[in-house]
């Protein structure tokens, strides 16, 4: 999902008789339901996976924002504008929630930037597919920010405090994306054949994309047991993948937009549709650096950083001369 | 990459409506007091929710610790008779 790939210890969940009295208090504590709170005691590894994982978060909800920043000067009406930009402004938002949520655990905003911008710490692999005509803004909040709901909503009730109620905050905005592009694709599927086409190759370009943001499958993901018993993942990968199909086939179905998959159909026996698995050697491939606009993002947002640092340091420096002088007159 | 020290943070509090309590909302990292309220204006109150801002450097905030819990809150627990359920009135006394 938004963090797709977090790398845990990668050992198997440890049983309770095997933990140290401390680990095993922390545990019964998730047990119950109890949030973990930032001066609470929590082992090293669920710290460091946290770190990690909402990193990864807020590092996707800004580098989201390029995509579609794309589009804010070609909006085809100014009402379209206004809206694209307010989204765009409230992944800005959610990216400052889950940075705020990542601090208490003990690492800083810069900690976090120059991982990201050194490439140590990743982001969605979504956002490193470009978005090329207009019906791809449609796209984008029907099928990615759906994608990232249907991840967030369980979220809200994840162990880690501080990351349960950025959650809870990003769901409420969420819901306004994902409509917003919904109508701009309802628009152009009921528009000129020309505009329906744009939609249906917008489809097409995102639907995998869009599947791959769920992470590969729970019989390759090996990170999955762990956090699931810390409650930092509430969901595997597979089954937050099927709920998305089962959701979004009707709403193609809707549009008169048809999803890229032939062995897309609904299996009365599962109560579920079956579906195609994307190409995972794809996904691989754009998570280890070489998808089509991984260098032009982090390049993007490398440049946002260092052209912006000399506002930065000039706001401090005359934040600490106008502490000085306040101080000198008192 | 410059090494410039990172804008304090502060922790912000958000009165929602007339009438209610300032709640805390969440952090954010500005140059000072001023340029806080309005990154939290932009940050936290795009849709209203908000009709008064207070923020303070976090570093300024002092908090109990977690092992504090017991001693602190122990010596409210066996006082029942701060609760008014702890006295029995009879009913023909009316609501009280
Ligand atoms: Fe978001
Ligand atoms: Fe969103």
């Amino acid at each position: 999902m938004y963090a797709q790939m977090v790398k845990s210890t990668g050992k198997s969940v440890q049983a309770l008789d095997d933990m140290s009295p401390e680990e095993r208090a922390f545990q019964e504590r998730i047990d119950r339901g109890e949030k973990i709170e930032p001066k609470d005691w929590m082992p090293d590894a669920y710290r460091k996976n946290l770190i990690r994982q909402i990193g990864q978060h807020a590092h996707s909800e800004i580098v989201g924002q390029l995509p579609e920043g794309n589009w804010i000067t070609r909006a085809p009406t100014l009402e379209r504008k206004a809206n694209l930009l307010a989204k765009v402004q409230d992944e800005a938002g959610h990216g400052l929630y889950l940075y705020c949520a990542a601090e208490t655990l003990g690492v800083s905003r810069d900690e976090l930037f120059e991982m990201l911008h050194s490439g140590k710490m990743k982001y969605s692999s979504i956002f490193n597919y470009p978005t090329l005509t207009w019906a791809d803004m449609g796209a984008v909040g029907w099928l990615v920010d759906g994608a990232a709901i249907m991840n967030q909503v369980p979220l809200q009730r994840t162990s880690y405090g501080p990351y349960a109620r950025a959650m809870v905050r990003i769901c409420k905005e969420e819901s306004f994306h994902q409509r917003q592009g919904y109508h701009i694709m309802m628009t152009m599927a009921n528009g000129t054949p020309e505009q329906k086409r744009m939609a249906q190759d917008a489809l097409n370009r995102f639907w995998y994309p869009a599947l791959m943001m769920f992470g590969p499958s729970d019989k390759d993901s090996v990170h999955s047991a762990q956090s699931m018993a810390w409650k930092i993942k509430m969901n595997t990968n597979d089954e937050l993948r099927q709920k998305f199909v089962d959701e979004t086939a009707p709403q193609a179905e809707f549009l008169g937009l048809s999803i890229p998959d032939e062995n897309l159909k609904w299996n009365e026996e599962r109560g579920n549709y079956d579906f195609s698995e994307p190409d995972w050697d794809e996904f691989y491939n754009v998570v280890s650096g070489n998808g089509p606009c991984n260098v032009e993002r982090l390049e993007a947002r490398k440049k946002a950083w260092s052209d912006g640092a000399w506002v930065r340091e000039g706001m401090m420096a005359h934040a600490e001369k106008k502490a000085m002088r306040k101080q000198a007159a008192e | 990459m410059s090494n410039a020290k990172e804008w304090p943070l502060w922790e912000v509090f958000i009165r929602g409506q007339h009438g209610m309590s300032h709640r805390h909302v969440g952090s954010l990292h500005a140059p000072d007091a001023e340029r806080a309220i309005k990154n939290a204006r932009d940050v936290y109150t795009r849709r209203n929710e908000g009709v008064s801002i207070w923020v303070v450097e976090a570093e300024n905030i002092a908090a109990s610790s977690p092992s504090d819990k017991g001693p602190l809150y122990d010596p409210a627990r066996d006082k029942v008779y701060r609760h008014p359920t702890f006295y029995d009135i009879p009913e023909e006394v009316g609501k009280m």
